[in-house]
């Protein structure tokens, strides 16, 4: 592709070497010989499997466990239950004070979702961890349970996660993420047409090639480590010694080389339990996810649902939008009050509007936990707001690329969130898109520029 | 529990292994001796993975019993460079960008080797084909079609 | 208890130690050590059998026979098995037709056993050294089928038309698979006709009603017409995440009308 240096000339340098050139990938030559050492590549003598007991239902209370036949299955090492974590209850954002801590690492009392870990079996063989978890009887109380948000958001609807104690998570702006410029309402009264759409999208699962896992070595001196395909290395070590209640300097994590992950790698899940389980049995342990957990248990793309509401006039230029999104969290907080948040600060989009509010809540349902992937908080919401923005200049008349030339934000215009933009490019990536893709526009919109006073 | 003997041909050496009955391909060539070029992905045989070439034929090692490969002379990536030389296929998947997480690239190698094996200049289709049981997730398709259509390239160059 | 595998050179022996309980025969495995690797513990041991004849195909006249340990590659590639070959074809990537046989794709539940089809669509006999079975009496049958298949037969028919239907291509998974055997009489109207269907129940079923409602129609957009409205009677699609039931039923008479003109 070619790499256009007129716009923006003053403010680049022309004296670059490496960007446009070719340059080999230091890792690929590690890729095309199977040398490349992946988590799973590590092998230890006497390395135990670890196998999870999950939970069949949606939302239940639990009786009881018994593990009795379990442990006595052979070639079983050791079996773990919620009283056997230091500190079983966790949240991964609490390391940037993002509580409360709303997760278990075992269940204990009670399941929020179908496929939750309920206990771990760590055996000599896998068929041995496997053939143990269909021997260990959980007896369940089937509690009612919600899926949708809406109905998760209604008084009287089942409390999924009583460390929140309401089906949203609690900002300190309140049940929602909140932002407020200028006046939507007097602005809708105003407005030659006023649309407003809703959008939804279901969970994605990022499927990535390798499953997530780790292989937990003990080094023979109270000291762990820990070979994993994390995507955030930091933050697993420091909640998985926050979960072990171990300092840091006990954990010695080992990765950087993910086969897949797209933000699907990003939750501490499989980490503290296999620390904890070759600490309890002083022998390697690993804990990879089949297919199937891979596709089922690991978090997905939150569904979102995302409300717009805009008040557009005749000349083509938006006046008006109120956005209220919602973020399917799942049964756990995750990274999604996080992705809620991103949403409230991606909206109205990149566009210049005088009157913005926006609402993006974060909602808990029995549903799988969802967390990270490519854009989270912002990629749904682009489709929407795009769609939108399609349908709004098919309602005026005009044509969609000159409808946001019109609306697309400029450096100095204040956007909704109180930051004066500076540094875009919308209007030159537009121009070059326009000509690309050989959908012509008005002269004068090829003649705009970011630069507000044409500079 | 008894271990029984499984004995092979891998990349032109002599393995011998006692193992558990009933263990993969997969699992000896990787636990037992070490080779852990072919990847597990799936264990259902649907990323390809784990491909090996067995007596010729490109195979699922996550599939296929360790015991049932008595006496074959198997292929995987790890076996392909000659001397620190790479083969036409890694040097093509290397300049042409085709790898991402790397994951796949050992089994795509081996379904792209089994190819020009037998059809040393195939077409796009034939490549799509051959490549169709290989699951790439970063979706770079696109450059590994291109390496396997470059390494063909370069065969028959070499061969003229 | 590990996954241990018995080899015997006879279809008889290897009978014989099928009977232990939790003991499924090993093909291609594609099928059972799939199983036993996503934690599948009701398989306990593994049975398979070297005998020659399981991986003999003969075609002598306008008679076939396929061993039952015949890959769904080697079928692909036989001069003699025509429109055979295109239903070999559709089964998974070039690894996985290296490995899958025809005795195993007789009990690969939807949405997979797109060759079953075909042999439902042929008519074929299933034989065991019990005796022999009509396909479509052995799939519906086949949870409780404990004997060895050692082969099928079937009268060749070149007449046979498959479709399979998937998103991704080549080897999707199918949303439904179609397999046409017809013969028409000299003036063209349809004289005999056989129609099996994949996906649309959790193994491949014949659409009986379509069949009836073809006899004597000739094939054309009217003909076929009451044949499409029968096509999914009495059927009853799966929902996977590749479509769900009411997907499959709505565009079945589409890709059957397709089949059937094209």
């Amino acid at each position: 592709m070619e790499l256009r240096k007129d716009y923006f000339a003053d403010v680049r340098k022309d004296d670059l070497h490496e960007i446009g050139q070719p340059r080999p990938r230091s890792d690929s030559p590690g890729h095309v010989t199977g040398r490349t050492a992946y988590f799973a590549d590590r092998n230890f003598p006497g390395m135990l499997h670890l196998k999870m007991v999950r939970s069949p239902h949606d939302h239940a209370r639990i009786r009881s466990i018994d593990t009795s036949e379990a442990e006595k299955h052979p070639g079983v090492v050791k079996v773990l239950t919620a009283k056997d974590v230091p500190h079983n209850v966790y949240t991964i954002l609490i390391l940037i004070q993002v509580g409360p801590e709303d997760e278990t690492v075992l269940a204990d009392g009670k399941v929020r979702w179908k496929g939750e870990a309920v206990v771990a079996v760590l055996a000599e063989t896998e068929r041995a961890a496997q053939e143990a978890v269909a021997k260990v009887k959980v007896n369940y109380e089937v509690l009612p349970a919600v899926f949708d948000m809406e109905e998760a958001l209604k008084p009287g609807a089942p409390v999924v996660n009583e460390y929140h104690g309401q089906n949203y998570y609690l900002y300190d702006s309140g049940e929602c993420r909140k932002v407020r410029f200028g006046d939507v309402d007097a602005a809708f009264a105003q407005a030659d047409h006023v649309l407003e759409q809703s959008y939804q999208s279901s969970p994605i699962e990022h499927a990535p090639t390798e499953t997530t896992g780790c292989v937990v070595a003990p080094e023979g001196n109270d000291r762990f480590t820990c070979y994993t395909n994390t995507q955030a290395m930091f933050f697993t070590l420091d909640n998985t010694s926050i979960i072990l209640q171990m300092p840091g300097s006990k954990l010695h994590f080992v990765g950087g080389t993910v086969g897949g992950g797209f933000g699907g790698k990003v939750d501490v899940i499989v980490e503290p339990i296999a620390i904890l389980g070759a600490k309890l049995t002083g022998r390697p342990v690993c804990f990879i996810y089949s297919r199937e957990e891979e596709m089922q248990i690991s978090s997905p793309r939150a569904a979102e649902k995302v409300v717009i509401k805009d008040g557009v006039m005749k000349d083509g230029r938006i006046i008006a939008r109120k956005v209220t999104g919602y973020t399917d969290a799942g049964a756990y907080s995750r990274h999604s009050p996080y992705g809620a948040q991103k949403g409230a600060g991606h909206y109205p989009g990149p566009y210049t509007i005088p009157n913005v509010w926006i609402d993006t809540y974060c909602v808990y349902t029995n549903r799988t936990p969802s967390s990270a992937m490519r854009g989270f908080g912002v990629t749904i919401g682009d489709f929407a707001l795009e769609v939108q923005m399609d349908k709004l200049a098919r309602l005026i008349g005009m044509d969609p690329l000159e409808f946001r030339f019109i609306n697309a934000y400029r450096d100095g215009d204040m956007k909704a969130h109180r930051q004066p933009t500076e540094g875009a490019a919308l209007i030159e990536c537009m121009q070059e898109a326009s000509r690309a893709a050989n959908w012509p526009v008005a002269e004068k919109y090829m003649a705009m520029s970011s630069y507000k006073n044409g500079a | 529990m008894a271990k029984v003997p499984v004995q092979f041909t891998l990349n032109g050496s002599e393995k011998a292994e006692f193992i558990d009955s009933g263990t993969t391909l997969l699992n000896v060539l990787r636990d037992k001796i070490g080779d852990t070029s072919p990847k597990g992905g799936c264990h259902q045989g649907t990323c390809g993975a784990c491909s090996v070439i067995i007596d010729g034929e490109l195979r699922l090692s996550c599939l296929t019993l360790a015991e049932t490969c008595n006496g074959a002379t198997i292929t995987t990536t790890s076996g392909l460079a000659e001397g620190g030389v790479l083969h036409p296929l890694q040097r093509a998947f290397l300049d042409t960008f085709a790898t991402q997480c790397g994951f796949c690239t050992p089994g795509m190698i081996m379904a792209a080797k089994v190819l020009l094996d037998h059809t040393p200049d195939p077409s796009r289709e034939d490549v799509v084909e051959a490549l169709s049981g290989n699951i790439c997730r970063c979706t770079g398709y696109e450059p590994i079609i291109q390496a396997v259509l470059t390494a063909a390239r370069a065969n028959s160059q070499n061969a003229a | 208890m590990a996954l241990a595998l018995q080899t015997f050179a006879t279809v008889k022996d290897a009978n014989t130690a099928l009977k232990s309980a939790g003991t499924r025969y090993l093909g291609g495995g594609t099928l059972v050590v799939r199983a036993a690797n996503e934690g599948d513990v009701s398989v306990s041991g593994l049975v398979r059998s070297t005998d020659p004849a399981l991986s003999a195909i003969e075609v002598s006249g306008g008679k076939v026979r396929i061993g039952a340990s015949v890959t769904m590659a080697r079928i692909a590639r036989h001069p003699e098995l025509g429109s055979l070959a295109m239903a070999a074809r559709a089964v998974g990537g070039p690894a996985v037709r290296n490995m899958a046989t025809v005795g195993g794709n007789l009990f690969a539940p939807a949405p997979y056993g797109d060759f079953a089809l075909a042999l439902l669509a042929l008519d074929a006999t299933v034989n065991t050294d019990e005796g022999q079975t009509p396909i479509e009496t052995f799939l519906a049958g086949r949870d409780d089928s404990r004997a060895i298949v050692t082969s099928v037969s079937f009268t060749k028919a070149d007449s046979l038309r498959f479709l399979k239907v998937s998103r991704v291509k080549p080897k999707g998974i199918s949303v439904l698979s179609i397999a046409v055997v017809l013969e028409q009489a000299a003036d063209g109207t349809v004289s005999s006709a056989r129609i099996a269907l994949g996906c649309m129940a959790d193994r491949p079923v014949r659409a009986k009603a379509a069949e009836k409602a073809l006899l004597g129609k000739t094939l054309g957009q009217d003909g076929i017409a009451a044949a499409l409205a029968a096509a999914g009677e009495g059927t009853a699609p799966i929902t996977d995440p590749i479509a769900s039931a009411w997907y499959r039923a709505e565009v079945l008479p589409v890709h059957l009308g397709r089949l059937l003109l094209g």
